[in-house]
């Protein structure tokens, strides 16, 4: 069967793969992406699998790549991604593909480290340059204070004082020693102080920013250095000025004397420069050129060796068996793709050139299979909100297609405005037209994936949300008159100049008695009792669809127990929970509509609320109204007959069970291929007195399972741990069970209790739809008095500008807060009326969710296996 | 082509914005000049005393309101053809860079 409604048929199979065909088969399956294989060695470590030094190797390569695309990012390149599917390739492929990336490594390598030495070098040739152009300045000034400092000796100068008084005292013109060199210019202000303090002042420094910043050759920052030159008389300023200059990493260079020294040397050092800068540029060419060549393919080996890692993982997994020459693996599938899987085996035994052909074998097993559900582009939103809460246990109905229509109905039940619907609905429209494009861009945002993903939930939402808003007459807050107001007041010339209030009496107002058409009348926009009829008729709307999904929640759990072969679930469970459920609130349905129909303005109505309470409370006073002849009556025996359902719930099942094994009945029951066991049935037997007694049909031992929520393990020997992230128990072949009575009876009465409360507290919860839709229109309503209206009580043309920019911000918080918040917020409540009040009534959602091996997963999450 | 003033962002942001506000200050503006009831409580209607409750004050101040929506709606429109044009010279540098 291959609907939504229940999960698909799963079976174990076997697979005996000849080892030459293995890989080829396996990298079939993996593009059919139908199969979950199971670990066959979980005990094994990592490092003792076969196939770990193939996995290593791929993980050799994987890093390769990583590091040039990381190269090639840096560049920026951009990496051409032509979406096509590689398929994986052999394993003598393998080897090709290392030598590629080992050679493209080693390239990579040394032209970087290249780079890098000619950097340095050109960083040392550009600041010589620098030095020697600005200690030209730096002589002409010392050459000039000397000139000056002789025909001038009183200059007060501090520069003169070293050269001038040099010269006086020794009468003769004075060789200074000096070093020239560049540092930080963060550093300048410091070293010249440490060099002050050290040399007593007796040494001299100038210095003289470089202008453009120099590039810092091992981390390649931008700098910026400053030149400077000292000057000093005598060895021991020398020695200390230059163990200074270490300290601060000033880097010195060898500056000559006289001026045509200097000169030659700038013409070198230019030339020099001219020569790494062409090198340079090569150098930077050949890189760009390899990456740019990398770059082509680079998208299509993640996804070479992402495969490769994929299969040998999933090798790993397999058992070699005795004669070392086939492996075995196990894995569940759908019974419908078998087909589909034998010719992908044929087809991976034929490519490795292999005579033995695969071989699939069917296995029976009592291990609960995964939850399967088959989904389109459309459903899978809808299937993913349903396993949110919990997967499907396997083969029961599965909410996901009823939940296709009811939650962005009860969505738009508390969201309901025709304005704010169509925003959403055109939003969510625009996502469904260019998905293609969208997804093409694969935009990493989370916020975006899981709005993306939602696309056609959000488009139902806001479809419907346009229908109930057109029931509740709601376009921001305005309403529309469509089919005329049936309200019609005459006009009062004494109200308008009075209170200008009018009251109008529903009995002689409306026009031939008849309602408005469809929906909301719109007089009730304007009247100041709006709240109160709204929330009269929205209150029972809620409680009505409350209690009409609860209904069919409670008849899909029929079809389960039918599925399932539990004939005493329908009497004991199914029977009075349906008859309790209507004695209590379907009668109060009934009763909703009949006041709606039956009465008009003319006649006094009883409130439906007080009688509800009194029916349970046995209380008549004597002025009641009664809707019907005989309610008292009628009333009292519904009553009646809802309190006897609790014993039933609680007390015949346990008991007849009891019964069953006192007397000890077989009970045969026929299962499908991994049957279901229910959280407190038992069926067991009792062994047979001779051979010959069994019965044709499979007698199977199942055993309890106590918990609720999977966890203990009772006393078994072999249990079979699957190495998914799941729910599900797998139990093995069991001895005698015993019937352990007090266990069953409890859950039983947690069972009943949790239905009963459930009733009457879920009915109540569904008033959130009131409620939401409630607050939903107050905020519509106080976002256009106090926002919109401003500009349109402004007398003049003035209101058109401000209303230009008003309506701006109208707008946003439109969006912000009416549509994205309280969207949510109506998103959140809806989901959880569906996950708590329609699932508690027939949904298990133990299972385990089926993942199979496919490359289109691994290869879409990153391959982080 | 000058330098577009808006990114990309900000004029497609502008571009949706003035197709709502068009195709709703119309309306707005239509429903006001119809002088609809259910917008009987967004008009200015301080001064109605003074006037005597004429019939005829109420009418004008709906058919000032009916403009106003409509002249912001022009001005909207205005605002649709710049943020159109600056998105034609986005793209069309994104185009010339690429």
């Amino acid at each position: 069967m291959g609907s939504l409604l229940r999960s698909e048929e799963m079976t174990l199979c076997q697979l005996f793969l000849q080892s030459e065909a293995a890989y080829a088969c396996v990298s079939e399956l993996g593009e059919l992406g139908l199969v979950q294989f199971r670990d066959l060695n979980p005990d094994v470590n990592a490092f003792q699998r076969k196939f770990v030094n193939e996995i290593r190797r791929c993980e050799e390569m994987e890093r390769k790549l990583r590091f040039l695309e990381k190269e090639i990012k840096k560049d920026g390149i951009p990496m051409l991604d032509t979406g096509d599917n590689p398929d994986a390739p052999a394993p003598r492929e393998m080897i090709d593909l290392e030598a590629t990336f080992e050679k493209l490594e080693n390239e990579m390598k040394e032209v970087n480290a290249n780079s890098e030495a000619l950097k340095r070098n050109f960083l040392e040739l550009t600041e010589l340059k620098h030095i020697l152009r600005k200690t030209q300045t730096f002589f002409e000034e010392a050459e000039s204070h000397h000139h000056q400092a002789m025909h001038d000796p009183y200059l007060a100068e501090e520069n003169m004082g070293l050269l001038g008084e040099e010269a006086h005292r020794a009468g003769q013109a004075l060789r200074l020693g000096f070093v020239a060199g560049v540092i930080l210019r963060e550093r300048i202000p410091a070293f010249e102080r440490m060099l002050w303090r050290a040399c007593r002042g007796n040494v001299f420094l100038r210095q003289a920013e470089i202008e453009a910043p120099l590039e810092d050759p091992v981390t390649g920052d931008q700098v910026y250095k400053s030149v400077f030159i000292i000057f000093f008389q005598g060895d021991q300023l020398k020695s200390r000025v230059k163990k200074i200059c270490e300290g601060f990493r000033a880097t010195l260079y060898p500056c000559p004397e006289t001026q045509a020294e200097r000169r030659e040397m700038a013409i070198g050092v230019m030339t020099r420069i001219e020569d790494l800068n062409t090198v340079l540029g090569q150098t930077q060419d050949h890189r760009h050129r390899v990456l740019v060549a990398a770059a082509k393919n680079i998208k299509v080996w993640f996804i070479k060796v992402r495969k490769i890692k994929a299969i040998y993982h999933t090798l790993n997994m397999f058992n070699l068996d005795v004669t070392q020459k086939c492996l075995i693996a196990e894995c569940w599938c759908p019974v419908v793709d078998l087909d589909r899987i034998q010719q992908a085996l044929r087809r991976g035994t034929e490519r490795s050139g292999s005579s033995v052909p695969s071989i699939l074998n069917r296995m029976t097993t009592k291990q609960e299979p995964p939850t399967y559900n088959r989904t389109n582009k459309f459903t899978s939103g809808f299937q993913a909100i349903v396993d949110a809460y919990g997967v499907a246990s396997y083969r029961e109905i599965n909410p996901a297609p009823f939940t296709i229509i009811t939650f962005p109905f009860l969505f738009a039940v508390m969201f309901g405005d025709m304005g704010h619907g169509v925003i959403m609905f055109s939003f969510a429209l625009w996502l469904v037209l260019r998905e293609k494009q969208l997804m093409a861009r694969k935009i990493d945002n989370e916020i975006w994936t899981t709005m993306f993903g939602g696309r056609y939930i959000i488009l139902l939402m806001g479809a419907f949300s346009i229908y109930t808003g057109f029931i509740y007459n709601d376009v921001f807050s305005k309403s529309l008159n469509l089919f005329g107001s049936k309200w019609y007041p005459r006009p009062n010339p004494y109200t308008v100049k009075g209170e200008g209030t009018l009251q109008l009496n529903p009995a002689n107002t409306t026009i031939n008695g008849d309602p408005y058409a469809i929906g909301i009348d719109p007089i009730w926009q304007m009247s100041s009792n709006k709240i109160a009829f709204t929330n009269s008729f929205k209150m029972k709307t809620s409680v009505v669809l409350g209690v009409s999904q609860m209904f069919f929640g409670v008849t899909l759990s029929l079809f389960n127990h039918r599925y399932f072969q539990r004939p005493l679930n329908i009497f004991c469970e199914f029977i009075p929970q349906v008859v309790f459920l209507f004695c209590m609130f379907g009668y109060l349905i009934i009763l909703i509509f009949y006041k709606w129909i039956h009465y008009d303005s003319s006649m006094a109505a009883p409130s439906l609320l007080i009688g509800a309470i009194n029916m349970f409370l046995f209380n008549y006073p004597d002025k009641t109204i009664h809707l019907y002849p005989g309610q008292q009556g009628f009333q009292a025996f519904l009553v009646v007959v809802a309190v006897l359902c609790i014993p039933w719930m609680l007390l015949v099942k346990p008991f007849f069970l009891r019964y069953q094994h006192r007397y000890g009945q077989l009970k045969s029951l026929t299962f499908l291929n991994g049957g279901q066991t229910d959280d407190s049935e038992v069926a067991f037997v009792s062994f047979p007195k001779s051979p010959g007694e069994s019965t044709n049909t499979s007698v199977q031992f199942k055993h309890q399972q106590l918990s609720v929520n999977s966890g203990d393990l009772l006393n078994h020997d072999q249990e079979v741990v699957h190495n998914e992230v799941g729910a599900g128990l797998h139990h093995e072949e069991e001895e005698e069970k015993v019937f352990d009575f007090p266990e069953v009876f409890i859950n039983q009465a947690i069972h009943t209790i949790e239905y009963c409360l459930g009733c009457i507290s879920h009915t109540a919860s569904y008033l959130r739809l009131w409620a939401l839709s409630l607050a939903h229109a107050q905020l519509s309503e106080v976002l256009w008095t106090m926002v919109l209206r401003i500009p349109l009580s402004i007398n003049g043309y003035f209101g058109s500008v401000m209303m230009f920019f008003v309506f701006m911000a109208w707008s946003s918080m439109t969006v912000a807060v009416l549509v994205v918040m309280e969207g949510l917020s109506a998103f959140l409540h809806a989901l959880r009326l569906h996950w708590v009040e329609f699932q508690s009534k027939f949904y298990k959602g133990e299972g385990y969710k089926f993942q199979p091996f496919s490359f289109e997963h691994i290869l879409d999450y990153g391959g982080d296996e | 082509m000058a330098c577009p003033i808006c990114g990309p962002k900000l004029s497609a942001y502008c571009m949706v914005l003035s197709v709502w506000a068009i195709i709703m200050l119309g309306l707005l503006g239509l429903f006001f000049y119809i002088r609809s009831p259910a917008l009987f409580e967004d008009i200015p209607l301080g001064d109605w005393e003074k006037n005597n409750y004429t019939y005829s004050y109420v009418k004008e101040k709906y058919e000032q309101n009916a403009m106003n929506c409509w002249i912001a709606a022009g001005l909207y429109f205005l605002l649709l053809i710049f943020s159109f044009t600056q998105q034609r010279m986005n793209s069309r540098a994104n185009y010339e860079l690429s």
